[in-house]
């Protein structure tokens, strides 16, 4: 776990880049970290990034691709071209959500 | 007359119904058990099929035999639960009234869902294994092929028993060994996930197992459609194969979905620790059925049906049910060569080395290979029959237990993705 600096705030991530506390994010956290990751965030990207934090705080988990796709209007070709290779777990990361979870 | 009424006798189903009825009092409560199928499938022995094994008729019963004498079975379909109304309709437009429903209508494969997969090329070069007929179909393909290119894809999370595919790997490469022919095949492993092992002590512990059966891996390969010869992702990349062994989509059941109670996958939303579906007035979710974290496995259901009927009996009683239920599963790994590994964790726990079910005894180990975890595997059938499914008291904690387990931080440079 580390500090780290975005938009003049600190937050720490772990060691895969993945904010450790959601509480602490804010739009500006999430616009630096695409950034980093070299995305800019457009009206399609926060769409899927709302959704990641709002589903998030309903179930305890960063959702899958499928349930992006069937929430919102971005289908999961679009989600591959707006988060290019590992959308699931760039938008997690830009959401500042954990990483979408497996047993082993 | 008050009922609890039952859908679904797969594992989940049946343990709950065998255990409640032996706790209800017979003149207070009916137990039933709602489900169309003649007979209980052990799932377990699927894997050994494509291998050449033939004892599927020992991994079938009927399922009368399998649900205790004052268990009532209804031998129906059901078309769609109303929580509202408290009943259950039957595809025949029959309905029954219940008090406590508990929903154990398992998981599906959905092959349908992955372009290209079903068609003609489905058991011609696309099989699976997760059902009995595309088990033994594999086993007839595999006995006569020759080598070539064969690509295992798990299509998208969550499926049944995640450790399946990678005993399908090791047996794989054993199997093709055996048969002296081993150097004539590719194995390859495409995953949507971002390496074999996720977790960072078994990846640093098992990352071997691969190197050394010479397994190829593609992660984070999301599929978006097959074409009898390749396979294409949704970001274009391409896997070809003269094989497929598919471990498709995974959906809850139809009735899930005609009831407009499930996610996006038909997996009903039930709370992590109580097992009481999130929505619904006393109904409550077992087995692969929920949308929970924990794995879709039959330890998992066997841990949750203990804490369940408690919960059952609290609600009964008026009381509140208790967020008992940690995400407790326990699973072998075929290995190959006679050997099998057994995992232990739960939703916040890791799988950690150590020895099951004895702190320091054992028998079996933790997060490595042996000979004994194998056996264990293989007597597990037996224990399944006449122990696990008819609700016998077995002295497993339902809560993981940390006893006897060594918690090590893996190496620091152990990166958990492989290839």
């Amino acid at each position: 776990m580390t500090a780290h600096n975005y938009a003049g705030t600190t937050v720490e991530v772990n060691q895969e880049g993945y904010m450790t506390d959601a509480n602490r994010w804010t739009p500006a956290i999430g616009e630096a970290i695409a950034v980093e990751l070299g995305i800019v965030l457009g009206a399609h990207h926060w769409e899927a990034v709302n959704f990641v934090r709002d589903d998030y705080a309903t179930t305890g988990k960063s959702p899958g691709l499928r349930r992006i796709a069937a929430n919102t209007n971005v289908t999961i070709k679009q989600l591959y071209r707006l988060f290019p290779k590992g959308p699931g777990k760039l938008v997690a990361r830009i959401a500042g959500t954990p990483k979408p979870k497996s047993c082993l | 007359m008050k009922n609890l009424v039952i859908l679904g006798a797969g594992t989940a189903g049946t343990m709950v119904a065998n255990r409640m009825v032996k706790r209800l009092s017979q003149r207070e409560w009916t137990v039933t058990v709602i489900d169309p199928n003649e007979t209980h499938l052990y799932q377990p022995g699927l894997l050994f099929l494509p291998f050449g094994a033939r004892d599927e008729d020992k991994m079938v019963r009927p399922r009368a035999k399998t649900l205790h004498r004052k268990v009532r079975w209804v031998k129906q379909e059901v078309r769609k639960v109303e929580p509202g109304a408290k009943q259950v309709e039957l595809v025949n437009g029959d309905h029954v009234s219940y008090d406590l429903l508990v929903i154990a209508t398992g998981t599906q494969i959905r092959p349908d869902l992955t372009g290209g997969l079903l068609g003609d090329a489905w058991q011609r070069t696309h099989f699976d294994f997760y059902t009995l007929p595309g088990a033994v179909a594999l086993r007839e393909a595999l006995d006569s092929w020759n080598g070539g290119r064969l690509v295992l894809n798990v299509v998208e999370m969550p499926i049944k028993c995640p450790v399946a595919p990678l005993e399908f790997l090791f047996l794989a490469d054993d199997f093709f060994r055996k048969k002296g022919i081993r150097d004539d095949v590719e194995i390859v492993y495409a995953t949507p996930l971002d390496a074999v092992f996720t977790k960072p002590l078994a990846a640093s512990r098992l990352g071997y197992l691969l190197e050394e059966k010479r397994i190829l891996v593609e992660p984070e390969f999301m599929t978006m459609e097959a074409d009898g010869r390749k396979l294409i992702s949704y970001d274009e990349r391409e896997i070809p194969y003269d094989l497929l062994v598919s471990i498709p989509t995974h959906s809850g059941a139809a009735l899930v979905q005609e009831s407009g109670i499930g996610d996006e996958l038909a997996f009903i939303p039930t709370d992590k620790h109580t097992l009481a579906a999130n929505d619904l007035q006393d109904v409550f979710v077992l087995g692969d059925a929920t949308d929970l974290p924990s794995s879709k496995a039959g330890s998992v259901a066997h841990f949750q049906s203990e804490i369940l009927a408690d919960n059952l009996l609290r609600t009964i009683r008026g009381e509140e049910p208790l967020p008992d239920f940690d995400g407790h599963a326990n699973c072998f790994v075929e290995t190959g060569n006679g050997k099998a590994m057994l995992i232990d964790f739960n939703y916040d726990v890791e799988p950690l080395p150590g020895k099951f079910p004895l702190p320091g005894v054992g028998p079996f180990s933790l997060l490595k290979e042996t000979r004994t975890n194998h056996l264990g595997k293989l007597f597990f059938r037996w224990l399944y029959w006449h122990g696990l499914l008819p609700a016998k008291p077995i002295p497993l904690g339902a809560k993981m237990s940390m006893a006897g387990k060594k918690l090590l931080s893996p190496p620091d440079d152990s990166a958990a993705s492989a290839a």
